[in-house]
């Protein structure tokens, strides 16, 4: 299977912090990828660079054969101008750990808001698209609620209705159900489940390792900016092979 | 309450008081009975002196209260405060981008524009443009004095008097919005301008409607500092009639009432205005 998302020796510090030390990571298109790992890992760092939120200082990152935010000649990374930046981010969904719903429009107009603004689609088409991308997620009948009168839970499917409406190539959830109330956690892991089983190319930072084991085709575990082991989830989960990966194990489970 | 419009609801079960169940007697509050009644006779007594003042003349104040005059300047201090309103709240926009921009050259600019319009009195900065003939007698050729009226330098004073507020008002609206609301845009890939468009400033206008409520208000009662320039201004235009007519108190009365009511109408906008940008949040008050 093809290549979507391809990671080559990334590199990114935060003043003398260094965040990701040396990433290497390739995700085939229609395939899970889940990452685990402490706190500080870097893990929603090295998501945020592959949509180009985070600049990396070394290495390279590209999703579906484009090279993100930059361009080659000869040795030479060039950065791109923002439109270009934004243009390449609109195939890529990003979901939040905070939603980050736009609280001041309502749930249509957040769904609608990037396919008419970013893509130029005409606005009719765009609206009837994404009444049918809430019925998916199940709010059909909260288009015109503002996300303030919804529940984390909800907010965080009509966030997940706003990636989809870019139809995007890929999808990269940072911590998706971490601020939500227990009881609100399995609603959005049904929603995530649902677009694995259509074939959707994903990757997901979680700390739900009962989803990574039912759901990932592959498990990726960070620790300390760097990839300790990496595999489907019967082994990187089930019989782990670093000291590490057992110890974060013995502590969540 | 009668007892049988209790009946129709559904209550829990009663469980039986016991028979001892001491009852709650609320304080007796006499001073605050007290302090009503001192603060209201102050307040009558007030009220009737300046009703039963003749020295207050209100004839006369009827008499010019919609007087020609009084109503050009009335006119001119209104289109004057919203001008002053517009050009101080673009100029404080872009201000306020200098100072939140990356560009350090622009942050201090910004900064630095702040700073001294901020400590220059208006009045002084009036009296400033007022003169500059004295300090550039011509401009590109010009004779200042014949390019800056008397309005003219009303407007360019208290806009860019303005203009420092208003920065600083617009840049906490801006500070105010969650910086995860723009990192959503950019993910979405919404441009520069949409996102400031779209995004920010709509949430930001949360922020910034109440105290550039009260700066509007403040500028209308401003603008007649410009009077001191013989600009026809509301508080002008009542000084030309009393400077011939000696009834200095009930021309300041027409000025004050029209400035009265003219905040009360703008709070009234204000309430409106700050219930539009509330949508959302659940605390539309």
């Amino acid at each position: 299977m093809s290549v979507m998302v391809d990671i080559r020796s990334v590199h990114k510090s935060f003043g003398s912090l260094d965040v990701l030390r040396g990433i290497d990571l390739q995700v085939r298109a229609g395939e899970v990828t889940v990452v685990l790992g402490p706190s500080g890992s870097g893990k929603s760092t090295l998501l945020r660079t592959i949509n180009h939120l985070e600049k990396v200082d070394r290495g390279e990152i590209s999703v579906d054969g484009a090279l993100m935010g930059y361009r080659r000649s000869g040795d030479r990374l060039y950065e791109l101008p923002e439109r270009e930046v934004l243009r390449q981010r609109t195939r890529i969904g990003f979901v939040f750990q905070n939603f980050n719903l736009f609280p001041h429009l309502t749930v249509l107009d957040n769904v609608v808001e990037a396919p008419v603004s970013a893509l130029k689609r005409p606005r009719k088409a765009v609206v009837e698209s994404a009444h049918r991308l809430l019925e998916r997620v199940g709010l059909g009948d909260k288009a015109d609620a503002y996300p303030r009168q919804l529940s984390g839970g909800q907010q965080q499917r009509v966030a997940i209705a706003r990636a989809l409406a870019l139809e995007p190539r890929l999808l990269l959830f940072d911590e998706p159900t971490s601020a939500l109330d227990p009881e609100l956690v399995g609603e959005v892991l049904d929603v995530i489940r649902d677009l694995a089983a259509r074939g959707t190319t994903m990757i997901v930072v979680t700390h739900e390792i009962a989803f990574a084991r039912e759901v990932a085709d592959t498990v990726v575990f960070m620790a300390d900016g760097r990839i300790v082991e990496q595999g489907p989830p019967a082994e990187v989960l089930g019989a782990p092979r670093e000291e590490r990966t057992r110890t974060f194990l013995a502590k969540v489970l | 309450m009668s007892s049988d419009t209790l009946a129709k609801v559904p209550t829990a079960p009663e469980i039986p008081e016991p028979a001892d169940a001491p009852r709650v007697v609320p304080q007796r509050r006499y001073g605050q009975w007290a302090a009503a009644a001192v603060v209201l006779a102050l307040l009558g007594f007030a009220v009737n002196s300046v009703l039963r003042n003749e020295a207050f003349q209100w004839d006369v104040v009827a008499d010019y209260f919609t007087s020609d005059s009084i109503l050009r300047g009335l006119w001119l201090t209104l289109w004057l405060t919203a001008v002053v309103m517009v050009l101080g709240f673009a100029l404080g926009t872009l201000l306020a981008g200098f100072r939140l921009s990356a560009n350090p050259v622009l942050r201090a600019v910004g900064w630095g524009y702040v700073w001294l319009f901020r400590s220059i009195p208006i009045l002084v900065q009036l009296l400033l443009w007022f003169n500059i003939g004295a300090l550039y007698p011509q401009v590109f050729g010009v004779k200042t004095v014949n390019l800056l009226s008397p309005v003219a330098v009303a407007i360019v004073g208290l806009t860019l008097h303005e203009a420092a507020y208003a920065a600083e008002v617009v840049r906490g609206g801006i500070l105010s919005v969650d910086r995860g609301q723009i990192e959503a845009a950019q993910a979405l890939g919404l441009s520069r301008w949409r996102r400031w468009w779209r995004i920010v400033l709509p949430q930001a206008m949360r922020t910034i409607v109440p105290p550039a409520g009260n700066m509007l208000i403040g500028t209308l009662k401003g603008t007649s500092i410009v009077s001191v320039i013989a600009v026809n201004d509301l508080l002008f235009s009542a000084q030309l009639i009393y400077h011939r007519t000696y009834q200095v108190i009930p021309l300041l009365m027409v000025a004050t009432l029209w400035y009265a009511v003219v905040t009360s109408l703008l709070g009234i906008g204000q309430y409106y205005v700050e219930k539009h940008y509330a949508r959302g949040t659940g605390n539309a008050r």
